[in-house]
């Protein structure tokens, strides 16, 4: 069928997440619309409180307790939103992977890194030995150059650096060869020259496997980088969005101008960085 | 590791010497004279310097405090001659009550409190860790605040006042307990059940509520951590979400305070053990404190300290089993 070629991977519609307060439902993220077509990747930007995060919970079914959410999230035709429990859990790291911020606190101390990034493929793919889940977190670890794998499948997460772990994280959801990896600002935590080596990686799995990325971030140089579509969010609602160079090239509102003007360049004079005064923050 | 072990040990021995040290100079300076004690009522000036010189009491400080640590370790003997004594190590004197040697009045005691402290501490680990875990998964629901409601009772009840209404509700007005006797375990099973099963409810009232509020609280606090939301991301069910990410590390530190409570518990239980009449080491304290029989007193003193002792560097060592992060150092 022709059809599923250009049938998007991810398509949301009207995606709304409200949490129940004293005084009435608060809305994080508004009526929000977009989609991801196969293989591209999306970046959703926004400053902290924008909403990203919440979006990529909500598309993952992870929203904390009490949240409501509304709308449609289809992913590579089914309903997302629709399913039970159970079987939201069997699409969770097998066909859409995460990859979180702080990959320290993600990764459970108690545990090597090794049995962390087989436990999801032995939970997903049934009668899978523990010998064969080992060989599956070795070769994901070298996937991500993580060199002297069969060393390190054995080590805990305290015993590897800030970028290390990151590819640690990374190769916990290659192991499983995802069609959607959501990326929740990856970068931010570690250091420029890591940042750097962490977003190669993504492209060049993404190259490898042709999954989808979404990469949500407040950094507009990192989306830059890497994705081909960008959606810019704020206060939870969508402010604009489209391909990524049009948008670098020619933001249509205020607001995205603004983000692209907090970007220094090499090129800018000095002195002349802008930030967001508070009358454009108040608008 | 080795050097861990060795500055644990070297650590304990310190901690030991000082409690030592410190019980004797309380002794030493601010008892009345043992000798006059002993003498009894009609008694010469003679008769108590010979108890004195008997005692070893009429050497000067360090040197007494020497004897008693020597006689630890070596044994040491008690008056010359034909009315020498011979107590061997770990020699901690004779009682001035009763002249009997006091680490054979302790042998003797201490199965009777290790089996309060074990019952009281397997009944306290069910109820505290099961109760704090029910609570967790039912956090603000019916359940949870009567188990919540229910430890902060059992925190506030007094052993005594627990000890003594069980023991008037159970055994005298419902008659649901036998009125306790004292036999061994292989005469009558059934009798020394029901002759422990009160103190070990007592003792472990207030354990359990301190390790329910505890389980619960690690319990609620892990399952926020993001490694827990990591391990749903990978698609893992409920329950091995639950049992291998939340369980672990939330159990972790109840290892640590259980490893303490439970060898504090060893050295007797004062209280307890003096309500339902059980001859243990807790007794033997408290009867002796009434007595002032100094040497039985001090000798508890130091096998509490160091049962506590141990305890902790058992607890340290099994920590470096169970955290990695004790265990192996960042080599990265």
């Amino acid at each position: 069928m022709s059809a599923t070629e250009t049938q998007a991977l991810l398509r949301v519609r009207g995606l709304t997440v409200a949490f129940p307060t004293a005084r009435g439902n608060v809305d994080v993220v508004k009526s929000l619309d977009f989609d991801l077509a196969r293989g591209s990747a999306l970046g959703i930007v926004g400053e902290s409180g924008s909403g990203k995060s919440m979006t990529s919970l909500a598309v993952m079914g992870l929203l904390p307790k009490g949240a409501i959410r509304t709308g449609s999230i289809e992913f590579d035709g089914t309903e997302l939103t629709a399913l039970r429990e159970r079987e939201m859990q069997s699409i969770r790291g097998d066909r859409i992977a995460m990859i979180f911020q702080d990959p320290l606190s993600s990764l459970n101390p108690y545990y090597t890194v090794g049995t962390q990034i087989a436990e999801a493929y032995r939970s997903h793919r049934r009668g899978v030995t523990r010998r064969q889940a080992r060989a599956v977190a070795i070769e994901a670890m070298e996937r991500v150059h993580i060199r002297d794998a069969a060393r390190r499948v054995d080590h805990y997460p305290h015993q590897f650096s800030g970028g290390m772990r990151q590819r640690v994280m990374i190769a916990m959801t290659l192991s499983m060869e995802p069609d959607l990896i959501i990326a929740d600002e990856p970068t931010t935590a570690l250091d420029v020259t890591v940042q750097a080596q962490i977003l190669d990686l993504l492209a060049e799995i993404r190259a490898d496997t042709g999954a989808g990325l979404v990469l949500i971030t407040h950094d507009l140089a990192v989306v830059s980088e890497v994705t081909d579509h960008i959606v810019v969010m704020r206060d939870g609602g969508l402010v604009e969005q489209g391909a990524a160079e049009r948008i670098f090239c020619d933001p249509q509102e205020a607001y995205t101008r603004m983000l692209l003007d907090a970007v220094p360049r090499i090129d800018d004079e000095i002195g002349l960085l802008r930030t967001m005064t508070a009358a454009q923050e108040d608008r | 590791m080795i050097r861990f072990l060795v500055n644990r040990l070297l650590g304990m021995a310190v901690v030991l010497f000082l409690v030592c040290l410190f019980t004797f100079v309380i002794f030493f300076v601010l008892s009345p004279d043992p000798a006059v004690q002993i003498c009894g009522k009609n008694c010469s000036v003679e008769a108590i310097d010979q108890i004195r010189a008997n005692l070893g009491l009429d050497q000067p400080f360090w040197a007494q405090f020497w004897t008693f640590i020597s006689g630890l370790f070596a044994g040491r003997t008690y008056g010359t001659g034909a009315n020498m004594i011979e107590c061997a190590a770990p020699c901690l004197g004779y009682s001035f009550q009763s002249s009997q040697p006091v680490t054979d009045m302790i042998l003797q005691r201490l199965p009777v409190s290790a089996t309060v402290a074990i019952g009281a501490a397997v009944l306290w680990l069910l109820a505290g860790v099961g109760g704090g875990l029910i609570s967790a998964v039912r956090e603000g629901r019916f359940a949870d605040r009567f188990i919540t409601g229910l430890s902060l009772t059992g925190m506030s009840i007094p052993n005594y006042v627990l000890g003594l209404s069980l023991q008037f509700l159970l055994v005298v007005t419902l008659g649901w307990l036998p009125f306790p006797q004292a036999v061994p375990f292989g005469e009558d099973p059934a009798q020394w059940f029901a002759n422990f099963l009160m103190p070990w409810i007592v003792l472990s009232i207030g354990a359990a509520a301190v390790y329910t509020r505890l389980t619960r609280a690690n319990v609620i606090e892990t399952l926020q951590e993001n490694y827990v939301r990591t391990a749903r991301a990978k698609g893992l069910s409920p329950g091995l979400v639950w049992r291998r990410h939340a369980l672990r590390p939330a159990l972790t530190p109840i290892v640590t305070i259980f490893g303490m409570d439970f060898a504090g518990l060893l050295g007797g239980a004062l209280i307890t053990e003096t309500v339902f009449g059980l001859n243990g080491v807790g007794k033997l304290a408290a009867d002796s404190i009434t007595k002032n029989d100094q040497p039985v007193i001090m000798g508890v003193t130091l096998l509490a300290a160091f049962l506590v002792v141990v305890g902790n560097m058992v607890v340290d060592l099994l920590y470096t089993t169970i955290d990695p992060r004790v265990r192996v150092g960042s080599t990265a």
